[in-house]
């Protein structure tokens, strides 16, 4: 495995704190994440997350390239993409799915990307955000997860995928935290 | 949808994918059948816009779609329209407009005259923001603004002024948030649920086709405004467009980038200074630092 996307709206900032929290110290695999989330509290978060963690976390920034060891923001109100070199690129295309960043966009050009050496993961959230682009990493024979929506804050979001496909796990946030781990070594 | 064919999967990442050399042969074939250049561009998103077409349209493969791009030039003009770069607000990043008045604006006074350039103004949003910026710090009379794409089309709107009435309670309060010093509403006249903005704003812009791949330097200025224009560029055509950027710059002139763009790791990083870090506000040294 190469990296691991995330996407999550509604209740996400608890649910990616939990999840990082969860998965084991030498879990090196890059995190990219998109959060629904606005730009005024971005910073405060991603400050946060560093300390509760003890994680490097940062906002992608556009032409970076993809390191390990690292946990990625899509910066709020652009689109977060992934290039076929492994490094970030941005567009300030309209919003899909009401949302920009939207979830759909990095997870379908991860997937082209990263084809089978990706994770793709699909937590809490009140809208259908991601779940199409979460299909297609499956199409290009990666690994897809969705939180179990019993038990998840928000359960469209992970309701909204599992109608569609059907997605490697379903899991909730500790046993997600653990196949993670299984399938990054 | 795009064919995901079961075997792509399986190929190691050393061999490209067929769909990547879909869309070089693609990229290439417009290049040259119209000389439009968009080999440079970032190719997630491009890729991402192709898809959309192919969707829209039925094809089952990228090189069904290049066989249309380049036997129908009517059809020609729309898939230009696809890759064409949408800016999405007025007064996008208030902030950005905040510090612009702060610290850009009594610098600009110092001008008799002045000549602006807004390289890659799409249909026009952040002209007019500009334009209502410079009438409310009493600087549009002294001022010419080249508003320049590559799209005709988008140029059409932006020449225009004409935008959908919903979309103005957002712009209304990105212009207060911007330091607007009247109403948004003040600029424009509604009607049948959309707006006009008023023709003294455009009086001193011209609306001009220019290419900033493939076209030179046309006019010097005094200030560039080029905002997430260069996030859809590679490295390569970056350094190239900023090059025509210094090139076209007065001494001390100013370039306005997006707050997500930068000059840092490019070649021009040592050629200005920085006016504000955040906002990615930047001054032409006169000597470049070494």
């Amino acid at each position: 495995m190469k990296a691991v996307v995330v996407g999550t709206s509604y209740g996400g900032m608890e649910a990616i704190r939990n999840l990082l929290m969860n998965l084991p110290g030498d879990f090196d695999l890059p995190i990219i994440i998109v959060l629904h989330i606005g730009s005024n509290t971005i910073n405060s978060y991603i400050s946060q997350l560093h300390h509760k963690t003890n994680r490097k976390v940062k906002e992608a920034r556009e032409k970076e390239p993809i390191r390990r060891n690292t946990v990625y923001f899509a910066p709020p109100n652009y689109h977060l993409q992934i290039e076929s070199d492994f490094t970030f690129s941005l567009s300030t295309d309209p919003k899909i799915n009401y949302s920009r960043p939207s979830i759909d966009v990095l997870f379908e050009t991860a997937a082209w990307a990263f084809k089978d050496k990706l994770i793709g993961v699909l937590l809490t959230g009140s809208n259908n955000d991601g779940a199409a682009g979460l299909q297609t990493i499956k199409k290009f024979g990666g690994i897809t997860i969705v939180e179990n929506p019993e038990t998840a804050f928000a359960k469209t979001m992970p309701s909204s995928a599992i109608e569609l496909f059907e997605p490697d796990f379903v899991l909730d946030i500790k046993n997600m935290a653990e196949k993670m781990a299984e399938l990054g070594k | 949808m795009l064919s995901d064919k079961p075997n792509d999967t399986n190929v190691s990442q050393e061999v490209m994918d067929t769909k990547d050399i879909e869309v070089d042969l693609l990229l290439q074939a417009v290049f040259m059948k119209y000389g439009h250049d968009f080999r440079n561009y970032s190719k997630a998103h491009l890729k991402r816009r192709i898809n959309q077409r192919l969707q829209l349209n039925g094809y089952n493969t990228i090189s069904e779609l290049q066989n249309k791009v380049l036997w129908d030039k009517t059809f020609f003009r729309t898939f230009l329209q696809d890759l064409s770069i949408n800016v999405t607000e007025m007064f996008r990043d208030p902030e950005f407009y905040l510090t612009f008045r702060e610290k850009v604006v009594s610098d600009l006074k110092t001008y008799a005259r002045l000549k602006i350039w807004q390289a890659g103004c799409s249909t026009g949003e952040e002209v007019y923001s500009l334009a209502i910026l410079l009438k409310e710090e009493d600087l549009l009379s002294r001022t010419q603004i080249y508003a320049t794409d590559f799209n005709k089309n988008v140029l059409e709107t932006a020449k225009q002024g004409i935008y959908p009435k919903k979309e103005m309670e957002l712009y209304a309060k990105n212009y207060i948030e911007a330091g607007g010093k009247g109403k948004l509403s003040d600029y424009y006249t509604s009607k049948y649920g959309s707006v006009l903005f008023d023709k003294s704003l455009s009086k001193n812009i011209v609306f001009a086709d220019h290419n900033l791949v493939t076209d030179g330097v046309f006019a010097e200025v005094n200030l560039i405004f080029c905002r997430n224009v260069l996030i859809y560029f590679d490295k390569f055509l970056q350094n190239k467009v900023l090059k025509l950027f210094n090139e076209s710059l007065t001494k001390r002139g100013i370039l306005c980038l997006g707050t997500k763009e930068s000059l840092r790791f490019t070649d021009f990083e040592q050629s200005f200074s920085m006016l504000d870090k955040k906002m990615r506000i930047y001054k032409k040294l006169q000597i470049p630092k070494k």
